[in-house]
């Protein structure tokens, strides 16, 4: 039998983006990249309707003021967070020297500071939306 | 128990030892470089210009309820979030584009798919950047015959 030459890699030095951590965080970061990429094309066109008339993009704007577009939102504002904060954990792995082994590390991080920012996002903005519009 | 080896040819299935090492064929030019390079300063100052956009709009004042024409118009009144805004749709359009290819380019086999899905993704793009800046420069805060009810409070039909 020929034994490969290769030191063997297992454990917890393996691979930067195979399984665990690493390979979620990267899911999630194409996932959520897609997902702000589609809003963005709709949200240029609704925003567009200021061009039309005063008219017009208040009564689509005011279609959007309920519970259920409100969590829509909340959801919007859940992929950014984690895509900014992973966005930057990425730069981290790729310029800081110490980056690649502080890669677990750094992604228990960016869930640390996305629940940081994201529960008091969360107090405001259903209490906005839970409340009656006005004006 | 060995089989009988024969030793490579000069076929191209084995560099000669020591060429230098090439992944794929040489390109011409360093885009993916700056492709990559882009996705990172780009990424920077998208976090300060998305998350200030999104804190002023729903965070500030009354939320996502202050959110009507008035609010826009007040906004667009400072040349501040106009340059701010155009440098937001600029650089996260590019961005994305940039990163939809990537996911493109990894996941559609077939040439024909990929050549098409991107030639789809590159005619969105242009769309929505021609249409969100010409929006920005065309604004009119005071739009004649509109509800005065509706318009920013420094408009003289106020
Ligand atoms: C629910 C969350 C959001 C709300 C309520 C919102 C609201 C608005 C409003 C009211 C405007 C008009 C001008 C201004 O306020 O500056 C606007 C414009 C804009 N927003 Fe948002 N936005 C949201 C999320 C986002 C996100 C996540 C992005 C980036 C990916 C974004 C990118 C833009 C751009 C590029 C413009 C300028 C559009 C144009 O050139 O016509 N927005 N947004
Ligand atoms: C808020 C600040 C942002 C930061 C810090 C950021 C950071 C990054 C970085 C560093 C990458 C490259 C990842 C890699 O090469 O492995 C990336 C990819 C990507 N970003 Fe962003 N980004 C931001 C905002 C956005 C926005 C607004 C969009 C959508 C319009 C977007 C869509 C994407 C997509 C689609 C990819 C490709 C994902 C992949 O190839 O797996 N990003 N981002």
């Amino acid at each position: 039998m020929a034994r490969t030459l290769m030191p063997t890699v297992s454990g917890p030095t393996g691979t930067l983006y195979r399984g665990r951590e690493g390979m979620w965080s990267w899911v999630g970061h194409r996932i959520t990249g897609v997902l702000i990429f589609i809003f963005l094309l709709v949200h240029v066109l609704d925003t567009a309707l200021v061009v039309v008339s005063p008219e017009a993009y208040d009564a689509v704007i005011s279609s959007y003021k309920n519970p259920i577009v409100g969590m829509g939102e909340a959801g919007l504002v859940a992929a950014v967070l984690f895509h900014a904060f992973n966005g930057i954990r990425v730069m981290l792995i790729d310029f800081w020297s110490k980056g690649p082994r502080y890669h677990r590390q750094l992604f228990w991080g960016v869930i640390a500071v996305w629940v940081l920012l994201f529960v008091p996002f969360m107090v405001r903005h259903l209490s906005i939306i839970f409340s009656p519009v006005h004006g | 128990m060995t089989a009988v080896q024969s030793t490579p040819g000069p076929s191209d299935a084995i560099d000669a030892p020591r060429s230098p090492y090439r992944r794929s064929k040489p390109t011409r030019t360093n885009f993916e470089l700056y492709a990559w390079l882009f996705m990172r300063m780009s990424g920077v100052l998208l976090v300060v210009l998305v998350l200030g956009h999104l804190f002023i709009n729903l965070m500030l004042g009354d939320g996502i309820h202050q959110v009507d024409f008035a609010f826009v118009a007040g906004k667009w009144a400072s040349p501040f979030w106009k340059v701010w805004d155009l440098a937001m749709l600029w650089l996260a359009m590019l961005h994305g584009t940039n990163g939809v290819r990537t996911i493109i380019n990894d996941y559609a086999e077939r040439n024909g798919t990929r050549f098409w899905l991107k030639m789809g993704l590159y005619a969105a793009f242009t769309l929505t950047v021609v249409l969100g800046t010409l929006v920005i420069f065309t604004f009119d805060p005071c739009p004649i015959g509109a509800d005065p009810a509706l318009l920013p409070e420094f408009c003289p039909a106020r």
